[in-house]
């Protein structure tokens, strides 16, 4: 029985550890090494050098969704059709009456098709996500101050100090906020904010097939942002409100709310 | 008995010609006596509702606020509505108390002591609801300014903060003006206390009262000081609670004729709850000749004519959405009374507007059944009032998200509930202590004026 036990000898033991215990402490020490590298770049990261925002060029977009799909998926947004950090909406605009607004799954799955094409002047698709107000009515409501703007102009929640009042998902005049149903807190579009503060573009920019969605920054005369700025017509939603908005709209006229 | 108080006084305000022991006895016996059948009855309903109140709270904690009938366009439910209009009946107490008292109406002694009750506890249910409608009631103290080791500090630019200020500040001056107002009251029970545990109780709570004229004038200071601290209070606790809504920039909400349109309606419905609950306790405990007709019939004036600005403040909403042009203020109005929740606006435009109407015939003003019925379809058109605010948001700005707001079992068990919680601490205070002002009362009555006799003195 003694024999079988399996069984290093002793010599073959103190051998083999002078060979690899070297290597360990080489990886490990490379490891933390590469640890601190990454620190080291990300804390060259000063958000007081940016100020980002986004353009969205509603004449570009085909309605495919993918960005509302791809938010759902790099962000851990809930499948339900009630949970959305965008979303696309499709606007039908009659010959006669009021437009009709639909965004079913939020555009996820396409839309259906328009059965009276002759009494219908035009159709449109418009993506929608959190306007990152610059004077934020959500910001403004939160008792605990758990939304804010952070430094570099991004409107953010701090999951961790939500309580879930759900008062900034009333007063979000752009829907752009709905309560977890897993966490119990606020949840909204964060620009990718860990993808963009790596220099990444958000998912949704990053899929989008049309270019209808252009990301950068306000002020960076290099940012494909500004250039945007300069060739576009811009609008931005519901200006009257006076929340400052920093998601432009090029080709929004009055009718998209 | 001098013969000026013997003919009918058209001034008197209580009937029957009482003597201060008749006004002691006809109140102090109702903790007195034997528990009657029809309270245990009433109490073991409304305790098992207030019960199922509780467990419910616990199964919403368990599950999430997912359990209400919340959508996307409604994050707010019938938590919200339920509070607001728990804080609205809690208005007309101190309004009797505080304002009335200021103002010399001395009618106020009979239905005071009961409206400050009413009032805390009424406010006691309003206070469940936001604690509970958030998603994680467990740290709820964070919208509190509670010194914390993550070294944060609540938003004060959040209507919701001013919210717990508000409600918080008018619960401890309520409950302090109430108490108060007991202590001679207290004493009186104590000193009539048969036993030693009575004694006991009523002693401890009555302070060592014992009546001297140094006491009543530190008493009658401390309760006018008290009185003039909670007037500011009866207008600031809804106005602050309007601007729950006004702050928030979505069609409806957005209105500076929140906070004087909700002040009016809190002391409208808090006149109609007074007012069923005084109709029910005069007959249950034989009060007639305390709470006359006269008291009630300026109970029913200020009820008309609080419910005339309640629906001034309807009109002028829709005059400023059309005046204002703005296209999605009007559609919010226009869709509030003709789009899918028309039925609600028009019970709560019948209830609050129509029927308070009927108050302008003398008649009808001192008929007792009518006053009783009115009361209780002003209760329900001051629910369905805070109902329509909160859930027409279901057609906000965004077409594409437009839904329906249906209520779940969960939601409607929540109210049913915190009505038994209401009605199981006013049992118990009907119970267990002096359910009208026994000195105040005889201050009012002809024998405490020096002069009613007509003699003048110096």
């Amino acid at each position: 029985m003694k024999q079988d036990k399996p069984c290093i000898p002793r010599r073959e033991f103190l051998q083999t550890s002078a060979k690899k215990i070297p290597g360990l402490v080489v990886a490990a020490a490379a490891l933390s090494t590469g640890k601190t590298l990454l620190a080291e770049e990300n804390s060259e990261y000063n958000p007081e050098d940016h100020n980002y925002a986004m353009g969205v060029d509603i004449h570009k977009c085909i309605g495919c969704g993918r960005c509302a799909d791809a938010c759902k998926k790099e962000n851990k947004v809930p499948l339900e059709p009630e949970f959305f950090r965008t979303w696309v909406e499709r606007y039908v605009i009659p010959v006669e009456g009021e437009a009709r607004v639909d965004s079913p799954n939020g555009g996820i799955d396409g839309f259906p098709e328009i059965k009276e094409k002759d009494e219908i002047l035009r159709s449109f698709f418009v993506p929608k996500l959190c306007n990152h107000c610059d004077n934020a009515p959500c910001v403004q409501v939160c008792p605990v101050g758990a939304t804010f703007k952070s430094r570099d102009g991004v409107v953010l929640v701090d999951e961790s100090y939500c309580v879930g009042c759900r008062y900034c998902i009333q007063a979000c005049p752009y829907g752009a906020r709905y309560l977890h149903p897993t966490k119990h807190v606020a949840d909204k579009c964060t620009f990718c904010y860990h993808r963009i503060t790596k220099g990444m573009l958000p998912a949704c920019v990053e899929v989008c097939p049309t270019h209808t969605r252009v990301f950068g920054e306000e002020g960076h005369r290099s940012s494909p942002l500004m250039r945007f700025l300069r060739f576009k017509d811009v609008n931005v939603l519901k200006a009257g409100l006076n929340t400052k908005p920093k998601v432009y709209y090029a080709g929004a006229n009055g009718e998209v709310r | 008995m001098s013969s000026a108080t013997e003919h009918h006084d058209p001034n008197c305000l209580v009937t029957g010609n009482p003597t201060f022991e008749s006004i002691t006895e006809s109140v102090s016996c109702i903790p007195e006596s034997r528990t009657p059948l029809a309270w245990k009855i009433m109490f073991s309903i409304s305790a098992s509702l207030a019960l199922g109140l509780f467990c419910l709270i616990g199964y919403l904690f368990w599950e999430g606020v997912g359990v209400w009938g919340l959508n996307n366009p409604v994050g707010w439910g019938w938590a919200i509505v339920n509070f607001v209009f728990w804080v609205g009946i809690g208005h007309a107490g101190t309004l009797i108390s505080a304002i009335l008292f200021l103002l010399r109406q001395r009618w106020r002694t009979a239905i005071n002591r009961f409206a400050e009750g009413m009032t805390i506890f009424a406010v006691i249910c309003a206070l469940i609801f936001p604690t509970i409608h958030v998603g994680r009631a467990w740290v709820i103290h964070w919208t509190l300014p509670i010194p914390n080791q993550m070294g944060v500090w609540p938003n004060f630019r959040s209507p919701l903060l001013w919210d717990s200020f508000a409600v918080g500040t008018y619960f401890i001056c309520s409950f302090l003006f109430w108490y108060v107002g007991l202590i001679p009251d207290l004493a009186t029970l104590r000193d009539r206390a048969k036993t030693r545990i009575r004694k006991i109780i009523y002693g401890l709570f009555s302070l060592g009262w014992r009546g001297g004229n140094r006491q009543w004038r530190h008493y009658e200071l401390t309760y006018l000081i008290l009185a003039g601290i909670s007037t500011p209070l009866v207008l600031s606790v809804h106005s602050i609670v309007s601007t729950d809504f006004a702050t928030a920039q979505v069609p409806g909400w957005h209105t500076t004729i929140f906070p004087p349109y909700f002040v009016a309606g809190a002391i409208f419905s808090g006149f109609a709850m007074v007012m069923t609950l005084s109709l029910i306790a005069r007959k249950v405990f034989n009060l007639t000749h305390i709470i006359t007709k006269k008291v009630l019939e300026r109970m029913n004036m200020i009820m008309l004519l609080t419910g005339m600005m309640v629906g001034y403040a309807y009109s002028m909403e829709f005059f400023i959405a059309w005046y204002s042009g703005n296209i999605y203020e009007q559609f919010a109005f226009v869709n509030r009374a003709f789009g899918p929740y028309a039925w609600a606006y028009w019970i709560m435009i019948s209830c609050n507007v129509l029927v308070p109407q009927i108050f302008w015939f003398k008649k009808l003003r001192n008929h007792l059944v009518v006053m009783f019925i009115a009361s209780i379809f002003i209760n329900i058109g001051m629910w369905f009032e805070r109902f329509v605010i909160v859930v027409t948001l279901a057609r906000d700005f965004l077409p594409a998200a437009w839904d329906y707001y249906s209520p779940t079992w969960h939601d409607i068990g929540l109210l049913i509930g915190s009505f038994g919680l209401f009605f199981t601490l006013f049992l118990l205070f009907m119970r267990f202590l002096p359910i009208v002002a026994m000195s105040e009362v005889k201050g009012i009555l002809p024998q405490a004026d020096p002069h009613k006799s007509g003699e003048h003195h110096g």
